[in-house]
């Protein structure tokens, strides 16, 4: 189902279709993150992929146009590329070990101790929350601090634009659009 | 905006559920699945979906741009505060056992409870300005064309 969600948003030239095919791709990736038990992932990808950015992809729909323009070069190439890196992909996997191995590096290196140590040290049930949080809380402030500097980038960006069409002149700097809070 | 009755009478019905929903996202994190960023996305949705249906000039006096934008940096300084108020104690940064010393757990229950917290505020802030500057533009689609 995934495959055939995939190449249905290849072929449409619809984009309206397209953004909800690819919601209806997220929900599905979330259903295999489920089976593979990641519950965590699995409720991010529902949430942020079949929710926010089906909702977002539209709203930028809304300000550029339906149909998708048809490409100008050969679809060759490109093919050729996907093919390779899949390909090399694959063969990756090859190397792999099987789904839920026991002697898997992810299941020899840290897991263990972080699973043995989070009932006495962190006493959480949800030891993904206990390493997200408390093992990895760096990572985690880096990761928020990304998502900060993303939103902080956005809004320069449509807020800026916004800004210069109304105003007509664009020598202007960021430092008043701070200031006031109504710009849109 | 008097039509799709329906979707507002749902709307209106479902808005409060997905907000509490999202705080139980928010403070059950350590016991089920979720945490600050799912929290805080199923946050932003509840002010979204209020925003699509009702329109955007209602979805703003409920939840003001200033409020929002002060939200995206007041999360991560509720984040970066508490590895600062544990430095402070004499602990290291981000070091949760500081705020219960005699129950190391209790500490860390709450410096999760706090660090999720600010996390789950970042997150809405962003997702709802963002929204905000996408559907704030005039769009160049009428109702119809869809």
């Amino acid at each position: 189902m995934l495959v055939a969600t995939a190449l249905a948003i290849v072929r449409l030239r619809n984009l309206f279709a397209v953004a909800m095919l690819s919601g209806v791709f997220s929900l599905l990736s979330a259903l295999l993150f489920v089976v593979l038990d990641a519950v965590d992932v699995a409720f991010t990808e529902a949430a942020v992929g079949a929710g926010i950015s089906t909702v977002l992809v539209l709203g930028t729909l809304a300000l550029t146009s339906r149909v998708e323009k048809p490409s100008s070069h050969s679809p060759a190439l490109p093919l050729f590329v996907v093919f390779v890196t899949g390909a090399a992909l694959i063969y990756g996997t090859l190397d792999m070990p099987n789904f839920g191995s026991a002697d898997a590096p992810a299941m020899t290196h840290v897991a263990p101790d972080y699973l043995a140590r989070t009932p006495e040290e962190i006493d959480v049930p949800n030891v993904v929350t206990a390493i997200l949080a408390s093992y990895r809380g760096y990572d985690t402030l880096g990761e928020t601090a990304v998502v900060f500097t993303a939103g902080i980038g956005v809004l320069l960006l449509m807020s800026g634009l916004r800004r210069r069409r109304e105003d007509g002149d664009d020598d202007d700097d960021d430092e008043d659009t701070e200031k006031d809070g109504g710009v849109y | 905006m008097r039509h799709h009755l329906i979707l507002r009478v749902v709307t209106k019905l479902l808005v409060g559920s997905i907000i509490l929903f999202a705080f139980y996202v928010q403070f059950h994190g350590d016991f089920s699945p979720g945490g600050g960023f799912q929290a805080g996305v199923i946050m932003a949705v509840a002010f979204i979906l209020y925003g699509i249906v009702f329109g955007l000039g209602k979805a703003q006096a409920v939840f003001p741009p200033w409020v929002v934008h002060k939200m995206v940096a007041l999360g991560v300084l509720i984040y970066a505060g508490t590895g600062v108020v544990s430095l402070l104690l004499g602990y290291g940064y981000l070091d949760y056992d500081a705020f219960a010393p005699h129950h190391p757990s209790h500490g860390q229950h709450y410096g999760i409870l706090a660090v999720e917290l600010g996390v789950g505020v970042t997150v809405t802030g962003v997702m709802v300005a963002v929204y905000y500057a996408f559907a704030a533009r005039p769009a160049r689609l009428s109702d119809e064309e869809w």
